[in-house]
């Protein structure tokens, strides 16, 4: 232990605390067995007093790691708050008092588990080191737009009002994408009535006369790499010249690709001119520029249209998208106007199943058109035919419950939005796995190969794992989280538009704002050297031992963020600013040659190793309890405040993620006595709730094994048990833990006590 | 006094449920200096009180923890409770915010150790649960409410409970003097995300919900199925404590109608499919699911939800704008009577329960704002140049599901950090 750590242990006496336990042996503990260089309690140290004391310390006497036994290390934070000080929580109200009864036989083991929480606590500090900016990055206040479409001139506008510059690469030679196409756009503003100027002109001249943002129309992005703050890409134009540049952050607005209509033979599409996709249609009302829209046949006027809502979309069909495209009903509904506006006595006749006008702004806008005498029939079509010049479209009137036809002169499809990402780095291997799940996506996407991936890649990382940002479902890269939609698992580059869900304009440009406010604080934090949601504001990143490495790549292949390359030796290359310090590596490594500076193989370890664990012939057995921070910590928590009991005998550990846990304090834990281990990470499969996305599924993957290593020490398997533990779960997680000491006490007690 | 730090480079949120804290969450993280104001005495807003999100049916509590933690560490966030907007005064960059904080009467210093709660007798309808249950005149919002400290109601000040509650505080933290207090902060741009409220299910007449006990509103039902909630998540009626095994979701309860609200709601659709998987979790092959509707709006990536929600849950769906709601006074059954489109059949269907899919209501009505802002017809706040450097975020922007909030939201916040980068550049 460096020299220069003094440490304090402060016992809180409040809540409770000083009633129910003896703190005197607590600060005996603190100072004997946990090695503090002074120990004090405080009838409440998170009063104004309590905190100035422990700040005295640090002030005159030096204290720079500071061990709290108090409450949970989820109270009282912006209390317990001292910079550049290393810090832990022992755990005594929820953890101890809380969650135990308050009777003369429980005093004992009581006490028992707050000796061994302040045992733990002083563990872990003494193990902790103060986390130091790394300096690696300067603030880089250059943004990568790739794309530039309606999102990505956005996107570029943002970030250059912000006072930051822009690149936008562009592959077509012009800027403005499939909007620059569309006649109008369904309005934005109040009164929601009429079809408005599409503003992309406006668009594409603000964004060519801003000093702070550079263009490169045909052009791509041929090669990119480094992390946050210092991405270096190159950018390759139809020319043949190459440019290179250095990015804090990547904006991909790679929008969509119209979806292709040749798959909708039943709709009379490429028999008859006649038959037009919605972008198709834009295209003959530029042409027409408010006069009359003329039939592509024979030039005739329109005097009857039909829309064919969710064309190939909403549909398990082969070839057919089987999601909703969101804004085509709206779309649809313009377009009908169009036909309105020159020629009220059209007939336009919209056939949908479900009409998709949310909000305030589309269901004025539906009503307009109402009000237009567009007419809005729930109908499924089933065929359309050309004949005689006129075409016949045929559906089941819902309504009515009957097959029906009506003829008109043309026809527009209300076609989807297929995502224009790059190959998905996890894609499945052809053959399909046999889960359930899995083979069901895999059967999804191999019957709509129009959903699938082009083969062509949009960002071109030289990442270990893949060139392009990870899919969700459907070849689009939006993130899984509800509540942090613009999580990413390539740390710096954020998708916006319709690559990423399916939208209109007026969403992508909403979205180009946030997608540019994650990519400004993405840079941000790389000057800072701090880590991005959701650990934004940690120091700590991943040091490796290289002397200790085995070049196994289990930590490049195993981080959920794609943060680790390897170097040509094949050891791995940590970068700094696309790790998200979930520990998943340090959880992978087998020779534990990682970790980082406030959380290590020892910062738990030693606790592990504090914990008093008494002799075979106690009848007091120890279960090690290693919990996911984020939720079945908080679960243990509220389970203590509202009352829950949770077995005397578990010692409670919270990891950042359950990706992060050793198997060597599994196997050490149990090679020390302890009776059981309990795992609890969060839900892992396609739903699942791991903030750091793959961390848990590795946890447990990892763990799966770990009955051989029992069966080795022969020990029986039950007593290490892994679960999927959600914040809710305040009866649950108690009961799982007192489950634990249950099959303990069936089991009988580990034979390795010392 | 509240010492609160304010300049023309700070940003004012307004409003702490899930918009607002995103919107001044990623302000803050970026370095800028926030202050956020939330009107009840916690964080969380409407989401607090949801049970599971939509589509994933995982818990809103997992992304509020993490959304407090970084409340929690970040310095350059201000929080605070009970606080409201009374006047907003001057131009972008330059802002004089008029707030006024009612008295929590529970000063910081609180432990939330719960001496105070178990201290008082009086009991009020518990607003957490929309009235579905008590809660003490000293209380925690919920286990997980941030700032976490207890809060006196106001009705027990002047009573023996509010000597009480003081008296049995061992840390002096309840000071029943507070009288709350006003202040005016200077801020460069201001995010305004006052979030929603349902509409009054009241107005809605022909459906009964003040008449008949078994007429519930998708909210109410959130509650109920929450496991640490009013009913302890049985889904039972209110009338008699009965299962409620057939239950009837009716779309559109205040939405897209001339008498109620013109606008579409959004998420009611939605939040119907993800109530039909907690009666069908609840009962199995035994789980009778109705749902009326006019269109099923399941945009997106949602439509495989629905899809997914047709197949698990079996619930049936009835092209119908049902027309009145009568009560069976023999079996307390609520009996729907209405046209089914889809082939005009009349029905008179009997369900044990009915649950009222209730439209989003802006918070704030139109005629309340304490600054004139452009509002559309429904009330919802425009993205328009004239309202200076005051963003709309979430909800109060458009009816959104929580995804599109935050993601608007995080849009807001960047429209405030612009503004404030501007006058720091100009200052500099």
């Amino acid at each position: 232990m460096a020299d220069d750590k003094k440490f304090g242990g402060y016992i809180c006496t409040g809540c409770g605390i000083g009633e129910r336990l003896d703190t005197d042996q607590l600060e005996q503990i603190a100072l004997r067995e946990g090695k503090m260089n002074l120990c004090r309690q405080h009838p409440m140290l998170c009063s104004a007093e309590g905190v100035q004391m422990i700040q005295d310390d640090i002030d005159n006497e030096g204290v720079n790691h500071v061990m709290i036994a108090a409450c949970s290390r989820r109270a009282k934070v912006e209390a317990f708050n001292f910079p550049r000080v290393a810090l832990s929580r022992a755990n005594l109200r929820e953890g101890v008092i809380w969650s135990r009864p308050d009777t003369e036989e429980n005093r004992e083991t009581t006490q028992e588990k707050a000796d061994d929480y302040v045992r733990m606590g002083c563990a872990e500090v003494r193990f902790m080191e103060i986390p130091e900016p790394s300096g690696e990055q300067e603030l880089n206040k250059h943004i990568l737009v790739v794309g530039g479409g309606v999102t990505g001139m956005q996107a570029a506008l943002e970030v250059a009002e912000a006072g930051y510059n822009a690149t936008i690469v562009e592959k077509a030679a012009q800027l403005g994408g499939h909007m620059a196409q569309v006649y109008r756009r369904v309005p934005t503003r109040s009164p929601y009535v009429d079809p408005q100027d599409t503003q992309v002109a406006d668009l594409v001249s603000r964004v060519m006369s801003n000093e702070r943002i550079t263009v490169y129309t045909n052009a791509r992005v041929a090669q990119s790499s480094g992390a946050p703050g210092r991405f270096s890409v190159e950018i390759a134009r139809e020319s043949g010249e190459t440019l290179n540049g250095s990015f804090g952050a990547i904006i991909q607005a790679s929008g969509f690709k119209p979806y292709d209509a040749n798959n909708l033979p039943e709709f009379a599409y490429g028999k008859t001119p006649d038959v037009v996709t919605n972008l198709e249609l834009e295209r003959l009302a530029r042409e027409a520029d408010g006069g009359p829209i003329k039939r592509p046949s024979d030039g005739k006027e329109v005097q009857a249209v039909a829309f064919v809502q969710c064309a190939g979309q909403r549909s398990d069909k082969e070839g057919h998208l089987p999601y909703c495209s969101g804004f085509c009903c709206t779309t649809s509904i313009k377009q009908a106007m169009y036909f309105k506006q020159q020629n009220p006595g059209c007939d336009t006749t919209v056939l949908f199943t479900d009409l998709r006008t949310p909000g305030a702004p589309g269901e004025d806008f539906y009503r307009a058109a109402q009000r237009k005498e567009v007419t809005f029939s729930k109908g499924e079509v089933s065929e359309v035919v050309s004949a005689d010049g006129e075409l016949r479209v045929k559906f089941k009137d819902l309504i009515l419950n009957e097959d029906t036809e009506m003829t008109c002169d043309l026809v527009v499809l209300a076609t989807g939005q297929v995502p224009n990402t790059g190959p998905d780095p996890y894609a499945a291997p052809l053959e399909a796995e046999d889960e359930e799940e899995e083979g069901g996506e895999t059967a999804g996407e191999e019957a709509t190969p129009q959903v699938s991936v082009s083969v062509e890649s949009i960002l071109n990382l030289d990442y270990r794992q893949g060139t392009d940002l990870p899919h969700l479902r459907h070849g689009f890269v939006d993130s899984h989280f509800i509540c942090f939609p613009y999580e990413t698992r390539r740390t710096g580059i954020y998708a916006a538009g319709p690559c990423r869900r399916p939208m209109d304009s007026a969403q992508a440009r909403d979205d180009a704002a946030g997608a540019a406010m994650k990519a400004i604080q993405a840079t941000v934090h790389a000057a800072w050297g701090q880590a991005v949601h959701p650990r934004a504001g940690d120091l700590s990143f991943p040091r490796f031992r290289k002397e200790g490495c085995t070049q196994c790549k289990r930590c490049t292949v195993e981080c959920p963020f794609g943060a680790i390359n390897e170097d040509e030796e094949r050891y791995p290359q940590f970068n700094e600013a696309r790790c998200r310090r979930c520990g998943t590596c340090m959880g992978a490594c087998p020779v534990r040659v990682i970790s980082f500076a406030n959380y290590s193989i020892d910062t738990v370890g030693q606790q592990i190793k504090a914990v008093d664990v008494p002799d075979e012939y106690s009848e007091k057995p120890r279960i090690l309890v290693l919990a996911c921070e984020n939720d079945a910590y908080p679960a243990l928590d509220m389970a203590a405040m509202a009352g829950e009991e949770i077995s005397p005998w578990s010692r409670v550990v919270p990891v950042r993620c359950l990706g992060s846990v050793s198997l060597s304090w599994i196997t050490d834990s149990l090679n020390s006595g302890y009776d059981g281990v309990v795992l609890m990470g969060c839900r892992k499969d396609d739903d699942y709730q791991c903030h750091f996305v793959r961390g848990s599924a590795m946890a447990h993957e990892r763990l799966s094994k770990v009955g051989d290593t029992l069966q080795q020490l022969n020990l029986e398997t039950e007593r290490v048990a892994v679960y999927e533990v959600a914040i809710t779960d305040t009866k649950r997680a108690p009961q799982l833990i007192n489950d634990m000491a249950k099959t303990v006490d069936e089991i009988g007690m580990s034979p390795f006590k010392f | 006094m509240t010492e609160v730090i304010a300049t023309n480079e700070t940003i004012l949120v307004v409003g702490g449920g899930i918009s607002g804290m995103t919107a001044a969450l990623e302000a803050a993280e970026t370095g800028k200096q926030v202050v956020l104001l939330e009107k009840r005495p916690y964080l969380g807003g409407r989401v607090s009180q949801l049970y599971k999100y939509f589509p994933k049916l995982c818990f809103p509590t997992c992304g509020l923890e993490i959304n407090q933690r970084r409340a929690k560490m970040n310095p350059a966030l201000r929080i605070l409770t009970l606080a409201e907007v009374t006047s907003v005064e001057g131009e972008p960059g330059n802002y004089r915010v008029g707030v006024h904080i009612s008295p929590r009467y529970v000063k910081e210093n609180c432990t939330a150790c719960g001496d105070c709660e178990r201290a008082v007798s009086s009991e009020f309808d518990d607003e957490f649960n929309y009235g579905l249950s008590k809660r003490k005149g000293a209380y925690l919002p919920h286990r997980m409410a941030h700032p976490l400290r207890y809060v006196l109601d106001p009705r027990i000040i002047g009573s023996e409970d509010a000597e009480k509650a003081k008296a049995a505080c061992k840390y002096d933290a309840i000071d029943l003097d507070d009288s709350g207090e006003d202040l005016t902060l200077n801020v460069g741009a201001v995010i305004w995300a006052t979030g929603w409220q349902p509409y009054d299910a009241n107005r809605i007449q022909p459906y009964g919900y003040d008449r008949i006990a078994n007429v519930i509103t998708s909210v109410e039902f959130e509650r109920m199925a929450d496991p640490s909630g009013p009913t302890g998540g049985r889904l039972i009626r209110p009338s008699d404590g009965k299962e409620a095994r057939n239950v009837a979701f009716i779309q559109c309860a205040g939405s897209r109608d001339h008498n109620h609200l013109l606008h579409c709601s959004r998420i009611c659709c939605m939040a119907t499919l993800k109530q039909t998987t907690y009666v069908a979790d609840a009962w199995g092959d035994d789980a009778d699911i109705s749902v009326y509707y006019i269109d099923i709006r399941a945009i997106d990536r949602f439509e495989d939800f629905y899809a997914k929600v047709r197949e698990t849950t079996r619930a049936r769906f009835i092209k119908s704008k049902v027309a009145k709601i009568e009560e069976n006074k023999a079996n307390g059954n609520p009996v729907l009577h209405g046209v089914d489109t889809e082939g005009y059949h009349r029905y008179a269907n009997e369900h044990d329960l009915v649950v009222l899919a209730i439209g989003m209501q802006p918070s704030v009505p139109s005629d309340q704002f304490p600054v004139k802002l452009a509002l559309n017809e429904e009330g919802f706040i425009e993205p328009a140049p004239e309202n200076g450097a005051i963003f709309a975020a979430g909800v109060a922007s458009d009816a959104l599901d929580v995804n599109r909030a935050v993601q608007h939201a995080t849009g807001a916040a960047l429209k405030a950090v612009q503004v404030v980068n501007r006058v720091a550049g100009q200052e500099a």
